[in-house]
């Protein structure tokens, strides 16, 4: 594992809250995901890349920008791992990065999608209602 | 005060290469109340015995202390020594100077030191000794079923043919529990009445059983030997003696539409019933929820055609009062509850079943003669997919599911999935497992024939969702090793649902005081080495009550009990162990703290009446200890704040006096 | 070999059916161990009472340390645990006293673990060693 994916796996489990090796790969998660066929990395697979530290892909992956944060794989996970959480966390670590944001203000019109809501505004929702 | 002889073993050199004896004897001569110390080769040997005992006896000990091997070795041998000399044998005391210090440590003098040190122990220890006397209760020579499953009967068959008497108690109206509503069994796919049937006869008719059946235990008093047990015979409205199970009643009933829960409630039988053909006792049963008669005085038909004459409207609760020596449990299990399992739609759809569902619709006996059909249209699925630990190893939540593996699910699904495909060729069957557990005698051979031999679909996956559609249920699953989502459109889906000890398992172990886990499975007195036994002693555990078992290990742990039962029944007393708690009652102010740590419920509480100072009289609660029951464990003296719990034989002021003697 | 080299006196409570056994097995091997060992048998670890080891540091032990069976296969169900719960709680107040942490110690040792009895009594032996004496709780008036 490089040094900065390490770094990066880190941040991910402390501020996802989730730990990732409570998975005990059932696929539970990747089963009831709704947004399965528009995913590179299925849910399943963001918890065990984040696992085994393989985490610049996922970084780069449009899969962080397809899922729904419908939390299905939150309330099914028999092991309370919390997919839904670290892809969150992933997604936080893409948008905090400098110079590298995601979310540019001027670059919004060319990411939008008619049919994907806004992920930013729905899983904060969901993150600051419930 | 103490008269106390020292003897210092050699051991040839074992102890004599690396401790001076003879020193040692020299300087425990001093310590106080030490009369005699001498030293000798072989302790352990006729002589040596014979020379502990000449010393007593001429020198009139009252205590001695043994500085030789450990006491694991040799204690019980030098307690026997003491005691043909006629000095109590709980006034020795072994001082391990061998396997703790010659053995260990190379040099002379420091072991010598060391020997000398462990001696003073151990002299001060005895000088506090107290003579110790075993004691006995005598043992009530018949055993206590509960439950009269696979495991029940299998413990009461193997317990009266050694000749006690056995009563099983059961709260349905016939034995034979789950078993009884198997189908097949696996890995041999025998027919479980076939062979559980047979031995349900024999129950019946082994004159050293009786079978109190529509019956619960209310209450228990006593201990190990000496039970005193309740039991509630429920009403069943029908004279047990008289009835003869010919069935016209049932036929005859009006009150048809009773969900009828030997077929777990998928097809109906009548206010009066009979559970199923073979049961035992062969006796109908009135529900008196579902009789006009008993609800509103109305009916009163299978009275009328009852040539036997066996029916009683004002039938009573009886309650029956009954000792026993040994107590096993076999309360069994139950598949957890899927209302709470929202995404495979349970509730939604009649055709998402139980496992325990899936064997009645596939036996003979069941809702459907045995035809496979859909409990929605009674058509037959062609496509039945089986999904695996529904509710087992669900760590995230406990008000859903078990964080424990349910064992039994994997081989009960590979045989569902087998005798599908064997009996319908033209079924596609899927099983979405998370990982399949086979151990067991030819269980992975099954599992493999299933899936070479008779073409299952096994998937590695979870079913995510299972939406009714039409006549049709979506199922989405995952394929892990495939990397994609499934949609299979199904007509049946199976659940494996986990198990659980059956609900009247609590409640029961509280009446016993025996120990359960955070499931509610009873906790067995060592997770390897006593299996079969309760930490509380009398209390003997068979079967699934105990945590989630296969037929074949039920019956062999069923087979287990019996013998510990029978080991215990053929004793005509009880030798207690006298290094036992007790309590001083005039210390103790009745706190409960011991008996809240007691893993064996040996503490109970009563209240005395204490003459004051001021000759007044005041009733003060106190514990009690039943030395038949204490282990001596001591967690309760620790816990006992005012000091008044000890332990004999290891008493406070005996481990303290150790203590003192070793740093002095 | 140092002249008037310190001797550390440590106690050691051992359960009679793991811990004492994995001594005697220890002994059984000719696993050597510091002589500055002394055992006491106990039936179970929750048989130790926390006035025990505060006695045995007042009588001017050095160290003191609690064998019992490894969790879940105590002889009697559970009595290592509440050994562990009641040492947690004793261990923080002698802390609180300004104990050396090393001085204390609650190990799990099997009847079958006698190398591991020895290397922990080294090891253990070698901790309290390297503290010297304990002289905070002792008692003098006790002192010879």
């Amino acid at each position: 594992m490089s040094s900065n994916n390490q770094y990066l796996q880190e941040d991910i489990i402390r501020m996802s809250g989730v730990n990732p090796k409570k998975c005990m790969k059932c696929g539970k998660c990747s089963a009831t995901c709704p947004a399965y066929d528009e995913m590179e990395y299925h849910p399943h697979q963001f918890v065990d890349m984040v696992e085994t530290g393989i985490i610049e892909p996922l970084l780069n992956s449009k899969s962080l920008y397809r899922c729904l944060s419908c939390f299905a794989c939150i309330d099914r996970c028999p092991r309370g791992v919390e997919p839904a959480k670290l892809v969150e966390a992933v997604r936080l670590i893409a948008v905090r990065q400098q110079g590298n944001n995601h979310l540019k203000p001027d670059a919004i019109p060319g990411m939008w999608d008619e049919d994907l809501p806004q992920q930013a505004i729905v899983s904060a929702f969901r993150k600051y209602t419930k | 005060m103490q008269r106390i002889g020292v003897f210092v073993c050699w051991c040839g050199s074992n102890i004599a290469g690396t401790v001076d004896v003879k020193a040692v004897a020299e300087a425990l001569k001093s310590e106080p109340g030490v009369v005699f110390s001498t030293d000798y080769q072989y302790m352990c040997s006729q002589a040596g015995q014979n020379m502990i005992k000449d010393a007593i006896a001429e020198h009139k000990l009252t205590g001695i202390v043994i500085c030789s091997c450990s006491p694991r070795m040799h204690e019980a041998t030098f307690r026997k020594t003491a005691a043909a000399a006629g000095l109590n044998p709980y006034m020795v005391e072994i001082a391990n100077i061998r396997e703790q210090c010659s053995w260990v440590h190379k040099d002379m003098l420091t072991g010598t030191e060391k020997a000398v040190i462990l001696g003073k122990a151990a002299v001060a220890k005895v000088s506090l000794n107290a003579p110790l006397t075993p004691g006995e209760s005598p043992v009530t020579k018949r055993a206590l079923v509960i439950g009269g499953g696979i495991a029940g009967i299998q413990t009461a068959l193997d317990i009266a043919d050694a000749g006690f008497e056995v009563d099983i108690v059961e709260k349905k109206p016939t034995i034979g529990g789950k078993m009884a509503q198997l189908d097949k069994t696996f890995p041999t796919l025998d027919c479980a009445a076939c062979i559980l049937t047979p031995k349900m006869v024999d129950v019946a008719q082994h004159e050293k059983i009786r079978i109190f059946s529509y019956s619960e235990v209310t209450d228990v008093k006593g201990f190990v030997g000496n039970f005193d047990v309740t039991i509630q015979k429920h009403a069943r409205y029908v004279k047990e003696d008289v009835c003869t199970g010919c069935g016209d009643c049932t036929t005859k009933c009006p009150m048809k539409k009773v969900p009828n829960e030997f077929n777990l409630n998928m097809d109906n039988r009548s206010a009066i019933y009979i559970p199923f053909a073979q049961a035992v006792p062969k006796v109908a049963t009135i529900d008196p929820n579902a009789c006009n008669m008993l609800k509103n005085g109305k009916c009163g038909l299978c009275a009328k055609v009852c040539a036997a004459g066996a029916i009683d409207y004002t039938q009573k609760d009886e309650f029956i009062e009954e000792k026993y020596g040994a107590i096993v449990v076999a309360t069994g299990f139950n598949p957890i509850s899927m209302d709470k399992f929202d995404e495979f739609a349970y509730n939604q759809s009649k055709d998402v079943i139980t496992s325990l569902e899936f064997e009645r619709l596939t036996n003979a006996a069941g809702p459907t003669a045995g035809k496979l059909l859909r409990p929605s249209d009674l058509e037959h699925p062609h496509t039945i997919v089986f999904v695996q630990c529904v509710g087992s190893r669900c760590a995230s939540c406990a008000e859903k599911g078990k964080e424990y593996c349910s064992k039994i699910c994997c081989m009960y699904t590979a045989k569902h999935a087998m005798l599908t495909r064997d009996k319908y060729p033209d079924t596609d069957v899927y099983v979405f497992y998370i990982d399949v557990r086979t151990p067991g005698k030819n269980f992975d051979e099954f599992y493999r024939r299933a899936v070479e031999e008779y073409g299952v679909h096994y998937i590695k996956g979870m079913v995510g969702k299972v939406t009714p559609e039409g006549k049709k249920l979506k199922v989405q699953a995952s394929d892990l090793l495939g990397n994609r989502q499934l949609h299979i459109d199904a007509d049946l889906v199976v659940l494996a649902a986990a198990i659980e000890p059956d609900k009247s398992a609590r409640p029961l172990a509280t009446k016993l005081t025996a120990s359960m886990d955070t499931n509610d499975f009873f906790t067995e007195a060592h997770p390897k080495l006593r299996p079969v036994e309760s930490p509380t002693a009398g209390v003997f555990l068979s079967g699934t009550c105990q945590g989630p078992k296969d037929i074949p290990e039920t019956v062999s742990q069923a087979g287990a009990a019996a013998s510990k039962v029978i080991g215990l029944l053929a004793k005509d007393k009880l030798t207690t162990n006298p290094c036992v708690a007790s309590s001083n009652e005039m210390m103790c102010n009745g706190c409960s703290s011991c008996a809240n740590v007691c893993p064996y419920g040996a503490i109970t509480y009563e209240d005395k009446e204490f003459r004051m100072p001021d000759r007044t009289t005041q009733v003060r609660r106190i514990a009690k200890v039943n030395p038949a029951v204490c282990q001596g464990c001591g967690a309760c003296t620790v816990a006992c704040p005012s000091g008044a719990m000890d332990l004999r034989g290891f008493a406070t002021s005996q481990i303290m006096a150790e203590v003192d003697a070793i740093c002095k | 070999m140092q002249v008037n080299e310190y001797k550390p006196l440590i106690v050691a409570f051992c359960c009679n059916w793991c811990s004492y056994a994995g001594a005697d097995l220890a002994g059984n091997n000719r696993l050597s161990y510091p002589a500055d060992v002394k055992i006491i048998r106990v039936p179970c670890s929750c048989r130790v009472n926390p006035m025990f080891i505060l006695r045995a540091f007042q009588r001017g032990a050095d160290g003191v340390i609690i064998c019992g069976c490894h969790p879940g296969d105590c002889h009697y169900t559970s009595g290592n645990y509440y050994a562990r719960r009641r040492m947690a709680l004793l261990f923080s107040m002698l802390d609180y006293l300004g104990i050396e942490r090393e001085r204390t110690r609650v190990e799990w040792v099997s009847a079958a673990e006698g190398a591991k009895f020895a290397a922990t009594m080294n090891d253990f032996a070698e901790k309290v060693t390297a503290l010297g004496e304990n002289k905070r709780l002792e008692d003098l008036r006790c002192k010879k």
